[in-house]
């Protein structure tokens, strides 16, 4: 039960390239400082919005496309951490996120997947995930239980 | 991405002296884990004690490093930090490497 009043929502804009979401991470945790996030409860805000924000400079704007902003937005409440994505790249194909299935690893060697990680871990850690196409933008919101009330 | 090797007994100890293994980096961490083992003793151990921080990207690149030694070595993972462990768990991948908490742990355990 904190006194603290909540944290003020706030937004992080990169332009996507290859270090952009690390620049985008570390101002994110900056700016849920405040909070004083345990190490489990900032381990699942960085992992899950590396996830996300990997997918959309490897697919959304992917090599050969021009670079475009990556905006994120962040408000704290009782149930945890609400995160919007938005970018202007490419739609996601079929106009859905992928179903983040568990990687079968009942397998040989060889055949022991290398990818395909990205969408379980952003399924399994996150609440409310949804994603709608509103032209030429991509929406991408979730909710994180972390410093919930 | 600095990784430092060095042999202890039967064993080959392979250190990330970097706090990330993510995206950006998880093509150059494959190549240089490739020149680290080959030809290298049959088990080799990555201390990740230092890395804070690794995605799926990075988890990728750990697994394809396994794959490149083939089926007749192991690599085994020590030292995971809470965020890295995290993902290991999640995924199930700790079933598929052997994991040590710290790395005398490993040592003790699979040197001979």
């Amino acid at each position: 039960m904190s006194l603290v009043s909540q944290l003020p929502a706030f937004q992080v804009s990169v332009q996507s390239s290859e270090m952009a979401v690390r620049e985008a991470l570390k101002k994110l945790l900056d700016g849920l400082s405040p909070l004083s996030l345990d190490v489990e409860e900032s381990g699942t805000v960085e992992l899950v919005m590396a996830e996300a924000l990997n997918n959309i400079v490897e697919h959304a704007y992917p090599e050969g496309d021009p670079a475009g902003p990556i905006d994120i937005t962040c408000e704290h409440g009782a149930d945890g951490l609400r995160l919007r994505v938005v970018d202007q790249g490419r739609g996601m194909p079929d106009g859905r996120t992928p179903l983040g299935a568990a990687a079968n690893l009942n397998v040989d060697l060889c055949d022991m997947p290398e990818g395909g990680f990205g969408w379980f871990l952003i399924k399994d850690l996150a609440k409310d995930v949804t994603y709608h196409r509103v032209e030429p933008e991509n929406h991408l919101s979730l909710r994180l239980a972390v410093a919930m009330a | 991405m600095d990784l430092r090797t060095r042999s202890e007994d039967n064993l080959q100890v392979v250190s990330v002296h970097d706090s990330r293994i993510d995206a950006a980096v998880a093509i150059e961490f494959k190549d240089a884990m490739r020149q680290s083992t080959d030809g290298g003793s049959e088990t080799v151990v990555l201390d990740l004690s230092e890395v804070q921080f690794i995605d799926s990207s990075g988890l990728g690149a750990i697994v394809a490093a396994m794959k490149h030694m083939g089926q007749s070595r192991t690599l085994a993972l020590a030292g995971l930090t809470p965020t890295v462990d995290k993902v290991f768990r999640l995924t199930r991948m700790d079933s598929v490497f052997s994991v040590f908490p710290t790395l005398d742990g490993a040592l003790k355990e699979l040197k001979h």
